[in-house]
């Protein structure tokens, strides 16, 4: 356990020590601010249901780019070899690089706390939606993390990683949007497999434990697959 | 200390390390030698357990490397080929991150990083990005970060590869230094490093062994045929010849390259373990020769290493 905080630790302080976080928080910042507010007052309605309804998408893209260095960079540089002949283990590692991107996932969500406080002075605001939808976006988040992850831990090319990761929370994102490509007999599967769904189930305020168990089986799954890649590498 | 059995590592259909068995006592320094893809590397990633071996045994005091890895990286202190350290970190960061993993806290571990800064010269450059360094400088923080625990083992991948003479020197004075407790495994492919540091020398080639001595006694074994180089001016070359090979304890004496320089140069091999120099001397005394040139070749590290590396 200490292994993990300490590699989380370094992972964290890489994070916000590298220009590439300040970017890709500028970034995410201002492609949700424009989407979110651009028809925000056409609707004249005082809730998030708009920036949450796009946030899948976003994060399909900024999460990915936020972990593909985690693995891709230390097998560039070769400090790989050096990570795994310190005394830790696989899942030190793993789980220390999971948990120091999942905080950064939530800490690029803070500013846009933003949004929700500055509606709350227009209109009344129903806070229990916002809620449901800030956690699920750290559900959200984290399971794309595993995703992206597992990405990193393929290649050493941090393009590649990136594109890898992306293309894969892409899918899930899109996959329930895109019902009626599929044959009646697997429609229920797609549609369960789907992030959406599930991620706009949590954001309405409702905490179904079939929800949760999805992101947590994408979370063990991401993580699982990444110790694989691992192991391959020996 | 270390027992390795069996030792076997193939990429695909490729085997780079072959059957490998070694037994290291404490305290030793062992130079691993070999030409390039020789299997110096996999061998010493198979020992770090950064690589599984496809097969064979490795025990670590009694620690078995499949069992109880974490324990043995726990022993080990390794510096990989060219310290490939995270080129974004300051040196103290770094060092201080490593201190950590290696659960080392409050004044010990300030004591440690003290104690590591002294030993490696790393005053003035705690403060520098790692990725700005020189590589000798860049080698020091690797070395640092492979001693930080104070381990018993420790285990370095080309520790002097594209360092200057004086940071050879230096390095090299530090690793003779640490050998005096620690157990040392370090490869090399620069001979005169491996004779100058290591107690015992082990040669691979194509993945297997095929030297593994004290390095006094390795030198030594190819020194029975000791060989006399001799340079002679003003000489006649059959007289030459005669009267040497007259001379007991001479087998032969050839003229490799006739007529260089104006001088005969003439190659005497030695049987015996007389040294048949003063009757060689008083041999030439007595003629009308100039005697320019008068050496004994006994067979270096170099020209066994080249034997029993041959491409053949």
């Amino acid at each position: 356990m200490h292994q993990v905080s300490r590699i989380m630790g370094k992972e964290l302080k890489d994070f916000f020590i590298s220009p590439i976080a300040y970017i890709v928080i500028s970034v995410f910042l201002l492609v949700t601010g424009w989407l979110f507010f651009s028809t925000f007052f056409v609707f004249n309605q005082a809730d998030l249901r708009n920036f949450f309804n796009l946030l899948p998408m976003t994060f399909a893209f900024v999460v990915p780019a936020i972990t593909m260095r985690l693995f891709s960079e230390e097998l560039n540089t070769g400090s790989y070899e050096i990570l795994l002949t310190l005394p830790v283990t696989f899942r030190d590692i793993i789980v220390g690089k999971f948990l120091a991107g999942v905080i950064f996932v939530c800490a690029i969500l803070v500013p846009t706390l933003a949004y929700p406080v500055s509606i709350s002075l227009m209109g009344e605001l129903d806070w229990g939606p916002v809620i449901g939808g800030y956690a699920g976006a750290v559900m959200l988040g984290a399971a794309f993390t595993a995703i992206g992850l597992f990405a990193s831990a393929l290649t050493r090319n941090q393009i590649i990683a990136f594109i890898l990761g992306a293309v894969i929370c892409f899918a899930l994102t899109a996959m329930d949007r895109m019902l009626f490509f599929f044959p009646t007999a697997v429609l229920n599967v797609v549609n369960y497999l789907g992030a959406s769904s599930h991620f706009q189930n949590v954001a309405k305020g409702i905490i179904d434990s079939r929800d949760i168990l999805y992101f947590l089986s994408l979370v063990i799954l991401g993580l699982y697959a990444a110790h694989l890649a691992m192991q391959e590498k020996e | 200390m270390i027992q390795v059995e069996g030792l076997t590592k193939y990429y695909d259909d490729f085997c780079a390390v072959d059957r490998i068995d070694v037994d290291i006592q404490k305290g030793e320094i062992i130079g691993l030698l070999g030409p390039n893809g020789a299997g110096k590397t996999t061998t010493l990633r198979m020992l770090t357990g950064y690589f599984k071996p496809t097969a064979g045994q490795v025990k670590i005091k009694d620690f078995d490397i499949r069992n109880d890895i974490v324990a043995i990286k726990q022993l080990i202190g390794y510096l990989p080929e060219s310290a490939p350290l995270y080129p974004g970190m300051l040196v103290f960061d770094y060092l201080d991150y490593v201190a950590s993993i290696r659960n080392l806290t409050g004044s010990t571990r300030t004591q440690r990083l003290h104690r590591l800064v002294d030993l490696c010269g790393l005053q003035g450059i705690m403060h520098r990005t790692i990725g700005e360094l020189s590589k000798g400088l860049k080698q020091r923080v690797g070395l640092a970060h492979a001693m930080m625990s104070d381990p018993e083992i420790l285990i370095l991948d080309e520790p002097t590869s594209g360092l200057d003479p004086n940071q050879i020197v230096e390095i090299r004075d530090i690793i003779r230094e640490i050998g005096r407790e620690k157990t040392v495994i370090l490869s090399t492919h620069i001979l005169s490093e491996a004779e100058a540091t290591c107690d015992r020398i082990i040669i691979i080639h194509k993945g297997r062994i095929v030297a593994d001595d004290r390095t006094e006694n390795l030198k030594q074994s190819g020194g029975q045929a000791r060989r006399i180089h001799l340079s002679l001016q003003n000489a006649a070359p059959e007289e030459a010849i005669a009267t040497l090979n007259g001379i007991d304890g001479i087998t032969a004496a050839a003229s490799p390259h006739p007529n260089a320089n104006d001088a005969l140069n003439l190659v005497l091999t030695c049987r015996g373990t007389d040294d048949p120099r003063p009757a060689v001397y008083a041999a030439i005394k007595t003629r009308d020769w100039v005697l320019v040139e008068f050496v004994q070749q006994t067979k270096n590290l170099e020209t066994i290493f080249r034997e029993l590396t041959k491409e053949n």
